[in-house]
This record gives C-alpha cells, sequence and structure tokens, in this order.
C-alpha cells in the first residue's frame, strides 16, 4: 500500500461539524415531554387538594408558557448537536485568545466538583457539616497569599471584572472612612490594561485618567507625574500590559501613588507568565485579583461561571466584603465581621462566591506545587517568546514597542502592512482561520495598535502545537497576498457562513427572542 | 537555594528539558532563566513559593481532595429544608451531561461562526426564559439575582433619569448589601414597610414614599420570607403614576403556576436561574436573568450581551449575532453608560435552557403544583406541633414558609442544633436579620421532598420543642 | 433604484509629480512640466465594487472626464447632468455639478480628487448629502477621503446595501498652496462633509460597549458643562467635537470660530482676536479647544483667533482639550501639536496635557 502523505503541518481538510440544527420551538411535538416530575403523595393531595386553588385571585397562570414540548432523546440531541458546533478549548488549540489564558483544564478537577461532596452543599448549612469545603477555600486562600505576598483573599467575585468592582469598592470604603470621599474622586489606569480597569471604577462614579504608552509601550511615566494628585483615589493597572510588555518601573509608579495618598490594585489577569517569579506586594501593590478561571485553569463556561479572587494587604482587610473563611484550632469557621460592618463593602456576590471554581482551582494548585506553577509561568513565557521570534520572520507581522526584547505571556501584534498591502483587515484574518479549526481574537477596542493580532498560547501547547498555529497563520497570510478572494469569502468551513447584520441595531428589525423573531418577521 | 520547575509534567508538553531546550537555542538563551530579563532583579523571588508540596499522580490527587470533600455533610445524605436564595430541586441528569460537554465547558470568546452552538443555545435559553416569564427580551445571564436586580436598579435609574428607589424593608439582607454596594454613591434605597399579619408591602408606606424622585420601587415574587405579593398591580400603578418603574424579582420555578410579573404591571424582571437545573454548589449555581419588553428605551440599558437570531449569506441557514452591541444610553445622562460586562454565568444559561427544554409546559406546571401542595401540606402539618406556628404569615406562599417558634420558649440555633443530630438541615434562622420576628426560621419544601419525608420533620420537631 | 453622484475633479493630482505641491490654478503649468491626469483611474477604480449594482444603480455624472467617461468605461450608463464642459474644467463646474445633484435627490456623492475638491464640494452642498472621497490629488489632508480608491467604492457598496448607519463629520482642511510653496504650512479648516463611516463588527465582544463618535463627543460636552464655573467666561473653539457643548447648552454654534460663552449665555459668536481680548479683559477665562482630526494640532490651525496673545493671557491651566478616545487613538502616538508662531507661549504649552475624552474620562497626552 502507498504511504499516505500527512507531512503539512496545516489542516486543509477540517471542516467544522454542521447540524443545520433547527431552533428548539421547531422541534416541539405536543403532547411530548422530557421528564417526569415527582408529584405530591395522594394522601397529600387529599389533605390540601390541588395546591392551586389556594392561589390568591389575580395571581394564578392564565396562560401555560409556550415552552417546547419534546421526548427526552429529542432535547438531549439537539443540544450535543449544539455542543458540538462549539469550538471550545477541549478540541482547538486555544493559543488566539489573547488577554485571556485560555489553558488545559483537567478533566479530574471537573470530575471532583461533580462529586456530591461539592454539588449537593446548601449555602446556609451549619459550619460543622461544611468542613472540607471552607478548608479548601482556606487553604486556596493561603495559597494566593504567597503567590502574591498579599494577607487576605475574598473568593465572591464571579469574574475578573467584578475583582475590579471589588476593589473600586474597597477603594471607596477606604476613603470614605478617611473623610476623604469628596477629594478622591479619581483612578489613574493605562490605555493597555484591560477596558474592564476603567469601567468597573466608573459605576462607582469615578472619574478615570488613562495614560498613554510611551514610544517604547511603557506607561509614560512623565503623563503619570501628571496625572497623580491628592485627587488620586488609585492607580489600577495590569502588568505585564495587553501587549505583553512589562514594566520594569512598577514600583516608582506605585511609590508615588502612595506618596500622593492614594491606592494601588494589580489587575492580574495577565499573571500565568508571573506565577512564582514576581508578586503584586514587591511591586508595591494593595490589592489584586486573579482570574481562577483563566490563570488557574478552572474552565471559562462559554463565559462563566468563574471567580476573581480579589486579595489585599492586612490594612485593606476590614473593607473586605464577607465573610471571611478562618481557621480557628483545628476547625474552619466563617467570620461575618466585615459583613455587617458598615465601614466594609458589605458583600459583592450571594453567599461564599463559586466554590465549585474555587475547588477546581485548589486541585489544579495542588497538582502543580511552587514547582509546578514556576514551570507555567517559565514555559508559558518560552512558548510566547518562541512564537513572537518565529512570527516577527514573517514579512507582513510586527509588533510595536520594545523592539528586540521579550514580552511575557502575550504579545500585540500588527497585521497593518498586510492590510495597506492587501486590503485584508485582522478580522478577515479572524475568520479565515476558522477554516482550520483555530481561534483567533483581534483585540479589544479601540484599537491603539492597528490591525491587531493578540496572541497568548500559555504553557498548554506543545512545540508542534506553536509550529501548526505559526504554519496557518503563514499560510493565511500568502493568501492574503495571493487569493484574497478565499479569506473575504471566509469562514467557509465553519458551521455558518458570514451573518448579515444589517438589523442589529434596529429596534424594529432584531429579534433578541424566538416570540419576537416570529412577531417581525413573515412566513414566506 | 535556587528556584526549580516541574519537568514532565502531564499537563505540561514543554515542560520536557530536551524540547525547552531545543525552544531556548531558537531564541538564542541558555536556560528558563534567561527569561522574564523585563522584570527587575530586585522584583524577582529568589526561591521558590512556599506552598503544599505537589500531588504528582492524579490518583493521590483524587484521594485528597475526596477526603476533603468527605468532610462535609451534604443534603444527599441529610433531609435539607435549607432555601432562602438556593433552593434544593431535582436536577435532571440530562442537565449535567449537556454542561458536561468539554466543548461547552471549555469554550470562551469565540464568533458566532466557531462558538455557533454556544450562541445558539444562549439564544434558545433566551427564548424559553421569554416564554416562562412572558416578556420579549431576556439577557445572556448575568452573576446571580442580587447582581440582576442591582442592575435592574441600575437599568430604571438610567431610564427615568432618577436616583431614588424604593425597596421592601422584608428582603434577604445579603442582596439587599449587594445591592447597596452596586447602587452606590449615587442611587439611593429606601425601604418600604409591610403589613404585620401578611407580610404584604404597605401600600400607605409606598404611597407616602414616592416622589418626583423616585425611579421606580424593586420587590419579589414570591418575597424573600416565602408569600406571595399579591398587590402588584396596584404597586406598579402607583409607581408608575409618578413616573417611575416597577422592577420585580422572581424565583422562576414558580411560574408554572404563578401568574408573570409582567401581567401585573411589571417593567423589568429579575431573578435567579439556580432553580433550573443548577446544582446548589455551595452557592455555586446562582446565575442572574434580566428582562425587559422589546423597547428600545429598555433593550439599551442592558449592559449584558444580547444574542439575537439574524439570516445569514446562505438562504435557510440560522445565524446569530450580538443586538445592539454599540448601546449608547444615546448620550442622554451622565452616567459613563453601560456598567461592564465581562464572565458572567453562561454555562448556567445554557444549562437553564436544558431545563426549560425538557420540563415543557406540563413538566413546570406541575413543578409548581407539586411544590404549592407540599407546602401546604408541610404548614399544615408543622402548625399541629404545640408552640409552633406554621406558617408566621397569613398570606399564601410558593415554596418556602416561616415556621414561628416564639411560643415554643427555644432558640432558632437551639432546634436547628438538635434537628441537625436527625440530619436535617432546618429552615434558615432568621433571628440575626429579623430581629422583629423574633425566633423564626424560613423552611424551604420542594418537589425532592416526600410526604414521609415532611412528616420526619415534623416528628422531630415535635420531639425537640416538647421535650 | 438608487441613485449616486459621481464627480472626477479630473486635473487633481497633477501637480504632484512635477513638484508643484497642489494644482489649484496651476493645471497649465503641469501639463507643461508633463504631468499627466491621474484621478480619471483613480476615480474610475471606486467604481469597480458598485458594477453589481449597475441594473439598479442611477449615477448622475458631469460629462466627460469629470465623470462621464469613467462610468462608461466601467459598463455603467450614466445620466448625465449640467453644462456641457469644454476645454479645461474647474473648481465652478465641481460646485455646480455637486448642486446639481443634490437637486437630483442622490444619496451619497462619490467623488475623486484632493483637498481642494472637497473644499469645492463642502461649499456647494455643507452637510446635505453623504460623501465619499476617492483619493486623488496631491492634499490629502481631509479625513473624508477614504484610504484607497478601491475602499472608497467599497464603503459606497456598503452604503447603497444599507449596511452603514453611522456617519462622523468629517473636517475639509486644505492648506494654502500658495503660503505652502513659500515653505510655510498654513492648514485652514474650510468645514465638515457628511462621511458614512464603517464600524468594525469583527471584533470581540467581551469589551465593554465602546461608544459611537457621536456620543462620545456629547458625553464630553455634558462633562464640560458639568464642570463649567459662574463667572468664567469660555471660549469655544472650532470642531464639530466642541459643538455639542453649545447644542447641549442651547446656543447656537459657530462650527468654524470661537464663541464666547458666559453663565450659559452667548456673550459673541465666531469672535475675532480683537473681540478676545476686549471681552476676556481682566476676567477669567478658559479656552476649550479639539485637535484637528488627523494632525493634532491644537492651536495655530484652523482656530487663528485664539492667538499666541490670547493664549498667553490664559496660561497653560485654563487651557481645556476635548477629543474623543478615538480620536487621540488615530495619531498613533504622535503628540498634539502647537504652532501659534510665537516660540515662548509654544514651550509654554508643551510637555503634558488632560484631554477630556468623555463624561469623567480623561487621558494625559504629550504636547509639542
Amino acid at each position: 500500500m502507498k504511504r499516505i502523505d500527512r507531512s503539512d503541518k496545516v489542516r486543509n481538510g477540517f471542516h467544522q461539524a454542521k447540524w443545520d440544527e433547527p431552533i428548539i420551538f421547531e422541534l416541539s411535538r405536543k403532547g411530548e415531554r422530557g421528564i417526569q416530575v415527582p408529584r405530591a403523595e395522594e394522601e397529600i393531595s387529599a389533605r390540601v387538594g390541588d395546591g392551586i386553588s389556594a392561589i390568591p385571585t389575580g395571581m394564578k397562570r392564565r396562560v401555560p408558557p409556550l415552552l417546547p414540548e419534546i421526548s427526552q432523546p429529542g432535547v438531549l440531541r439537539h443540544f450535543m448537536r449544539l455542543s458540538q458546533e462549539t469550538l471550545g478549548a477541549d478540541v482547538n488549540i486555544e493559543i488566539g485568545q489573547g488577554t485571556c489564558t485560555v489553558k488545559y483544564s483537567p478533566k479530574i478537577n471537573d470530575a471532583l466538583a461533580r462529586l456530591p461532596g461539592m454539588t449537593a452543599l446548601h449555602p446556609s448549612q451549619a459550619e460543622e457539616t461544611v468542613q472540607g469545603i471552607l478548608e479548601i477555600i482556606y487553604k486556596t486562600d493561603c495559597i494566593m497569599r504567597e503567590i502574591s505576598g498579599l494577607d487576605s483573599f475574598t473568593f465572591q467575585p464571579g469574574s475578573g471584572s467584578q475583582g475590579i468592582l471589588t476593589m473600586a469598592s474597597i477603594i471607596e470604603k477606604y476613603f470614605e472612612e478617611k473623610g476623604e470621599s469628596e477629594q478622591r474622586n479619581e483612578i489613574i489606569t493605562t490605555l493597555f490594561s484591560h477596558p474592564s480597569d476603567s469601567a468597573a471604577p466608573a459605576v462607582k462614579g469615578y472619574k478615570i485618567i488613562h495614560i498613554l504608552p510611551d514610544e517604547n509601550g511603557y506607561p509614560d511615566f512623565e503623563a503619570f507625574k501628571l496625572a497623580v494628585s491628592e485627587k488620586t483615589a488609585a492607580f489600577i493597572v495590569a502588568n505585564p500590559e495587553d501587549t505583553g510588555v512589562y514594566n520594569p518601573r512598577v514600583r516608582e509608579f506605585t511609590a508615588l501613588v502612595h506618596k500622593k495618598g492614594g491606592l494601588c490594585g494589580y489587575d492580574q489577569a495577565n499573571a500565568n507568565g508571573l506565577l512564582g517569579v514576581t508578586r503584586a506586594a514587591d511591586a508595591g501593590f494593595d490589592m489584586c485579583f486573579f482570574n481562577l478561571h483563566k490563570t488557574f485553569s478552572t474552565p471559562h463556561g462559554c463565559g462563566g461561571p468563574a471567580c476573581g479572587a480579589t486579595g489585599v494587604t492586612a490594612k485593606l482587610v476590614k473593607y473586605l466584603p464577607g465573610p471571611l473563611v478562618e481557621q480557628r484550632g483545628d476547625k474552619f469557621v466563617l467570620n461575618n465581621t466585615t459583613t455587617y460592618d458598615p465601614v466594609s463593602v458589605g458583600k459583592v456576590r450571594s453567599f461564599l462566591g463559586v466554590a465549585p471554581v474555587v475547588l477546581k482551582a485548589y486541585s489544579w494548585i495542588m497538582s502543580m506545587g511552587a514547582e509546578g506553577l514556576y514551570e507555567v509561568a517559565k514555559v508559558a513565557v518560552l512558548n510566547n517568546n518562541y512564537m513572537y521570534k518565529k512570527l516577527m520572520e514573517i514579512e507582513c507581522v510586527d509588533a510595536p514597542y520594545i523592539i528586540g526584547k521579550q514580552r511575557i505571556e502575550q504579545v500585540r501584534y500588527t497585521l497593518e502592512k498586510m492590510t495597506s498591502d492587501t486590503g485584508i483587515t485582522t478580522g478577515d484574518i479572524q475568520r479565515r482561520m476558522m477554516d482550520f479549526g483555530m481561534h483567533y481574537w483581534s483585540s479589544h477596542h479601540p484599537f491603539h495598535v492597528a490591525e491587531p493580532m493578540t496572541l497568548e498560547p500559555t504553557e498548554t501547547p506543545s512545540k508542534e502545537d506553536l509550529d501548526e498555529y505559526i504554519a496557518t497563520l503563514t499560510q493565511v497570510f500568502k493568501e492574503a497576498y495571493e487569493n484574497p478572494e478565499i479569506i473575504r469569502s471566509a469562514p467557509n468551513k465553519s458551521v455558518c457562513h458570514r451573518v448579515d447584520d444589517s438589523g442589529v441595531d434596529d429596534p424594529r428589525q432584531w429579534c433578541i427572542t424566538w416570540r419576537s423573531y416570529l412577531k417581525k418577521t413573515r412566513p414566506n | 537555594m535556587a528556584i526549580n520547575g516541574f519537568k514532565n509534567h502531564p499537563y505540561i508538553p514543554n515542560s520536557v528539558p530536551e524540547v525547552q531546550q531545543q525552544m531556548l537555542a531558537e531564541l538564542g538563551l541558555e536556560s528558563l532563566e534567561d527569561l522574564h530579563a523585563e522584570v527587575p532583579e530586585a522584583l524577582k523571588l529568589k526561591d521558590n513559593m512556599s506552598l503544599p508540596k505537589a500531588i504528582p499522580s492524579e490518583f493521590e490527587l483524587r484521594k485528597h481532595v475526596e477526603k476533603l470533600l468527605a468532610k462535609n455533610s451534604n443534603c444527599t445524605e441529610n433531609l435539607n429544608f435549607l432555601g432562602a436564595g438556593c433552593w434544593q430541586h431535582y436536577v435532571p441528569a440530562i442537565c449535567d451531561e449537556i454542561n458536561s460537554r468539554g466543548e461547552f465547558l471549555t469554550a470562551y470568546g469565540g464568533e458566532m461562526y466557531n462558538d455557533f452552538g454556544r450562541f445558539q443555545a444562549l439564544f434558545e435559553y433566551q427564548s424559553m426564559m421569554a416564554e416562562l416569564l412572558d416578556m420579549d427580551v431576556v439577557n445572556v445571564p448575568t452573576m446571580d439575582w442580587a447582581q440582576a436586580a442591582a442592575t435592574s436598579l441600575r437599568m430604571a435609574s438610567r431610564i427615568t433619569d432618577r436616583k431614588e428607589f424604593l425597596i421592601p424593608e422584608l428582603m434577604d439582607l445579603e442582596k439587599f448589601l449587594i445591592m447597596k454596594n452596586y447602587c452606590g454613591p449615587d442611587i439611593t434605597l429606601i425601604r418600604v414597610g409591610h403589613d404585620a399579619a401578611s407580610g404584604q408591602l404597605d401600600l400607605e408606606d409606598l404611597r407616602s414614599k414616592l416622589t418626583p424622585d423616585t425611579a421606580g420601587i424593586y420587590f419579589e415574587n414570591p418575597s424573600f420570607l416565602g408569600f406571595i405579593e399579591q398587590q402588584g398591580k396596584a404597586i406598579a400603578e402607583m409607581v408608575h403614576a409618578v413616573g417611575g418603574l416597577s422592577v420585580v424579582g422572581v424565583d422562576p420555578s414558580s411560574l408554572g403556576v404563578l401568574a408573570p410579573p409582567s401581567s401585573y404591571g411589571a417593567d423589568i424582571v429579575c431573578g435567579d436561574l439556580q432553580p433550573l437545573g443548577m446544582h446548589m454548589n455551595y452557592g455555586g449555581g446562582q446565575a442572574g436573568f434580566i428582562a425587559t419588553p422589546d423597547e428600545e428605551k429598555f433593550v439599551m440599558e442592558f449592559p449584558s450581551r444580547l444574542f439575537g437570531i439574524v439570516p445569514t449569506r446562505v438562504e435557510g441557514e440560522y445565524g446569530f449575532d450580538d443586538i445592539a452591541y454599540d448601546r449608547t444610553s444615546f448620550g442622554h445622562h451622565r452616567e459613563h453608560g453601560k456598567e461592564y460586562v465581562g464572565t458572567q454565568a453562561a454555562l448556567w444559561g445554557i444549562t437553564a435552557g436544558v431545563y426549560l427544554a425538557t420540563m415543557g409546559p406540563a413538566g413546570m406546571k406541575e413543578l409548581g403544583q407539586t411544590i404549592l401542595q407540599k407546602n401546604q401540606y408541610a404548614i399544615a402539618e408543622i402548625d399541629q406541633i404545640a408552640g409552633v406556628r406554621g406558617s408566621r404569615f397569613t398570606s399564601q406562599g410558593f415554596k418556602e414558609f416561616v415556621v414561628d417558634f416564639n411560643d415554643t420558649g427555644k432558640s432558632v440555633a437551639e432546634i436547628n442544633k438538635r434537628l441537625l443530630g436527625n440530619k436535617i438541615f432546618g429552615g434558615k434562622d432568621l433571628s440575626r436579620d429579623f430581629p422583629t420576628l423574633g425566633q423564626c426560621a424560613l423552611f424551604c419544601v420542594t418537589e425532592i421532598h416526600t410526604r414521609e419525608e415532611i412528616d420526619s420533620l415534623v416528628q422531630a420537631i415535635t420531639r425537640i420543642v416538647c421535650s | 433604484m438608487k441613485s449616486i453622484g459621481f464627480i472626477v475633479n479630473p486635473i487633481a493630482g497633477m501637480g504632484g509629480r512635477v513638484g508643484l505641491k497642489g494644482t489649484d490654478g496651476l493645471a497649465e503649468e503641469a501639463r507643461q512640466r508633463g504631468a499627466l491626469p491621474l484621478a480619471p483611474a483613480r476615480g474610475q477604480k471606486g467604481l469597480i465594487p458598485l458594477r453589481n449594482f449597475e441594473s439598479e444603480l442611477q449615477i448622475f455624472t458631469p460629462a466627460k472626464e469629470m465623470g462621464e467617461a469613467e462610468a462608461k468605461r466601467e459598463g455603467f450608463a450614466p445620466t448625465v447632468i449640467g453644462r456641457h464642459t469644454t476645454g479645461e474644467t474647474g473648481a465652478a463646474d465641481t460646485r455646480y455639478a455637486a448642486k446639481e445633484m443634490v437637486q437630483q435627490g442622490v444619496e451619497l456623492i462619490l467623488f475623486a480628487g484632493g483637498d481642494g475638491t472637497a473644499r469645492d464640494i463642502y461649499s456647494a452642498i455643507g452637510e446635505k448629502v453623504p460623501v465619499i472621497g476617492i483619493p486623488a490629488g496631491v492634499k490629502i489632508h481631509s479625513p473624508v477621503f477614504a484610504q484607497t480608491a478601491q475602499k472608497a467604492g467599497e464603503l459606497a457598496k456598503l452604503f447603497l446595501a444599507g449596511q452603514l448607519h453611522h456617519f462622523d463629520l468629517a473636517e475639509v482642511l486644505d492648506i494654502d498652496e500658495e503660503a505652502y510653496r513659500n515653505g510655510q504650512v498654513k492648514t485652514r479648516l474650510h468645514g465638515y462633509l457628511n462621511v458614512p463611516v464603517e464600524r468594525l463588527r469583527m471584533q470581540n465582544r467581551k469589551s465593554g460597549t465602546p461608544l459611537t463618535e457621536k456620543v462620545s463627543q456629547n458625553s464630553i460636552a455634558l462633562d464640560i458643562i458639568d464642570n463649567m464655573a459662574k463667572g468664567v467666561m469660555y471660549l469655544v473653539g472650532p470642531g464639530s467635537t466642541t459643538r455639542p457643548i453649545m447644542e447641549n447648552l442651547g446656543l447656537p454654534c459657530t462650527l468654524l470660530g470661537v464663541d464666547l460663552v458666559m453663565d450659559g449665555q452667548l456673550i459673541a459668536a465666531d469672535a475675532t482676536e480683537k473681540t478676545i481680548l476686549k471681552a476676556t479683559k481682566q476676567r477669567n477665562f478658559k479656552i476649550i479647544v479639539t485637535p484637528i482630526g488627523g494632525q493634532g494640532y491644537i492651536f495655530g490651525r484652523g482656530n487663528h483667533q485664539l492667538s499666541h496673545r490670547v493664549l498667553r493671557l490664559a496660561g497653560k491651566e485654563n487651557i481645556i482639550v476635548i477629543a474623543t478616545r478615538e480620536k487621540l487613538i488615530r495619531l498613533r502616538g504622535e503628540p498634539l501639536l502647537v504652532d501659534t508662531g510665537d516660540i515662548s507661549v509654544d514651550q509654554m504649552l508643551g510637555g503634558y496635557i488632560r484631554v477630556t475624552t468623555g463624561y469623567k474620562q480623561q487621558m494625559i497626552t504629550r504636547v509639542r
């Protein structure tokens, strides 16, 4: 038999699963049902009647909800097909979602989180009945303290953004207690920090001041000096920023803010390349948050549930949302002091946040230890700089700032040359990469780096995976010059073709639910 | 001391030393130490962090975590009557099957082309919730009920350009704290009193607190303490008369039998998805929803993503996209805009969709009916116990009720402690958060409680209070 | 049936290659120096993306090389309007054609030329009908032009397909060619044209909701108004970014001039330097300016009324710079520029300055 040639690294034969699945309402057949509900026993019915008659006048539902009626295999098949039409990190080489750290989420952690010892816990159970989960939360707190150098963590925030909101709320409470809330109404951040670093504090009414990068891509220190004053409540920043550039003068920035009486909050969304290498407290930060779903591997779940573990120095502990988990002797207890103290933030999320996410992060960290976390950081940075070097060899790829120096865990590249040569944009490349089963994201708006491409390989891909991603990008860039039509028409091998988005901003045309769609469209 | 890494780690392909050397050589570097050249030496750790030693094998890791979890007593081994914001319902196996799928579990920020299934599943979730709520617009889930309520208040405040919100004094203190933090510093929350016997909102007190600055009122159905607020229509009319909005929080598991808030004048409806297919997860199964009419003034105020159905270039193909992504507030008010959007609780939205599709209209009605019957039975039986009132409030409830122990001379803490000895988790102790109620507890009975189990609760309480 | 106007300034761009820095009034000399017309080919290229529309597209165009010839070469059957031009075409022909097109009710005017041509179109139709410029001149300073001819055509196609719903008022800038030939750059802001803009829809939807240019401008205006102090006079400089301030105050606005406002009242409209100096005498005043799009000049271009004398009196602390984030980001890291004609004032303004970019939003930017 002839040997089959599979030497090409690029998956030209890829096609995503495409089921042409109807909308679930179209699967409805009167009388079908997906499950039987446990019913009240006869003795109960005999004692209290049908239950419904007791509903007060006007409060009884008159028309049943128009939910679909589908048998169980029908429901299962439908959602299994939709899952197949989703490109999770389990099935692709996830490099293209820069700034969001999508890494391998070990199956064991999900399996553990599905045990009844986790799923069947009610958050108001007595302390003595939840010692296991409290111990896990407490130990994760201790681990986070060691990783950051800070003194106490809350796991209530359900995302990085909510972590930032929590930091902003702590800042608000801190200055409220000092009687300086009127005076300190400005929060400084940088252009290449995550947009939520400005959006979340804005909810709290802060004035937001953005520092632009200097010619090397570092936050402009001269501009920063003008920004910091007695009005400064806090400086909230990512480091490395979303460009992958690490600001080596960070301690001068935090020192200046402290000198003027402000606080410093660290957005550690980009911490993956720094674990065990450098710590928030050492750089002078009073607060930070870690995304457990990113850096600590608990999966993203299509966008949550998640956890933005938020930590503070000792002087800020009294402002943290409560309760906090503490160890007393060999017992773990909930300390609700801060919950009810008006000096504190009170609460930012129900109960103790998303405990299964904390459990998965704990389990992941325990599989790593300090040496593993250090390996994660080193390999993430190695992978990134390997990719950086290889991609910079391609003529149409460039990356502004700190030329010839290392980046941390990601790089924001620019494809501006390709765009001006061919008219193909980074958005076009995004759609074309899907034709090879690859995820690719451009970056946050507004595009300060023109035609951006932000890649973050993390520690998960192998060298071969990196080479495959690079080879695929190389082929697509070549197409941009030689066969741009194939890019313009992309995606060609995804679940659907380019959507017609002409109606999405028009209230007469947008259809946010099936019932709206039926009202706003006419049958053929 | 030097820093060491963990070589040949199963989760890190490039932790193989030979591969690392090859890659380092490409970069012109000698060792991993040469990386992080941009981080100043003064900021670098010189030793490994002080963390528990790694558990190298998956087997031992499983043992370790299982052992920790075994220290918990859970609600399958014990009989649980706790609710108060997180409720034990039956979770159909199909819900776990779908949300365990790696494709959904590990997806994140893809576009509609490669994450088509995620877009369709969330659009369908929105659509089924819309039917349950009888409203035309539902968002991609937010964190939890408290967050959904807080955001609803901010939306209403922007729509009306007003800064005062009325809330019932009988509400969950934790939720109140979350809303207060999120709405501060600019929105003021003003408490409205209630009728002591029925728990119903005091309409006279409400009338006295309505002003031209009232952005709206927020109340819940069923209320936090379990009873049905039956004056929804009158409340909405009163608040509408001063130009405010009616925001109603609702337990979606009640909507197979209870009227949806839109039928009594609600402008914005919010609540928690946890009853719809999520395990309690120690409070980690919460997810908030927000629903409004399909009107520009409401839609443009959502901070959340809204997925819509659209045509594609190919005839006969469904497509999905973000709706009104550039939501702007029209710049008419002095607010930067839309709060923020980020990771929230999407997986629970997909799960709630699976749940609603599985239950269908019949399932939701039967669920509601079963819960009503079992609650009425439980209240009646507990009421038989000397010195105990099965329901402190005279209003009809749904799945929770306040049991009054004041006449037993025993504290809820004491009773619960003894119930625990019988492997029963008694109701939530209300004595701290609602001091005027004295020794009362909020019990929750759902479709999962059998007659036998309710009876055993009654027997246990009888034994405890009579001893 | 869709209808568009199509105008080519056939002599645009001729001066460039023969070192004339512009062709205004110098077409003959350019020809003598051996220049060949460029604009017709560029203009024609701009029509290519519209080919699919041909059956449902009515093109109005002036005769011959001003559009008719190019449209025909691309296979369209245009409707010729206006006078039959013989010999040299000029600015008057462009203006006449544009006006006539508005009369005919075209939805869009696609024109090929340079800053001079944009000026002519502006003076004829103002903001009445959206326009898209095909870059074909020597001077392309005005952001009314697409990046390339092809892009201009694609934008027009999207517009006609009903896929563009957003518009920007883009500056019509032109330098004084006479001065330029003498080594001086004097840019003037002549007005604004209405340009359809394509928003990038392929962005990741994780980030917050970016505001449109118009809404951003409005939120800047609200910030400025909320911080206006009693008894202080505000000198509101020219520009589409400053306009919403006047609109929100309910005052008439001079788009190209400086308006004086105090305590919510208009003190003087379109003030000259002399009026400004008189009005601000022994009074607290502040200057509100916005950089001129694309270049980043905050003083010395398009706002000569705010002279170095006025600026010296004000001092740097009384200068409020406003710009949307997008506008600043389009400067690509370049500083804001000042050129007041007085070195000491330029130095006073140099360094860093706070720029208001939205309600309670600022950026700190370099000034040179």
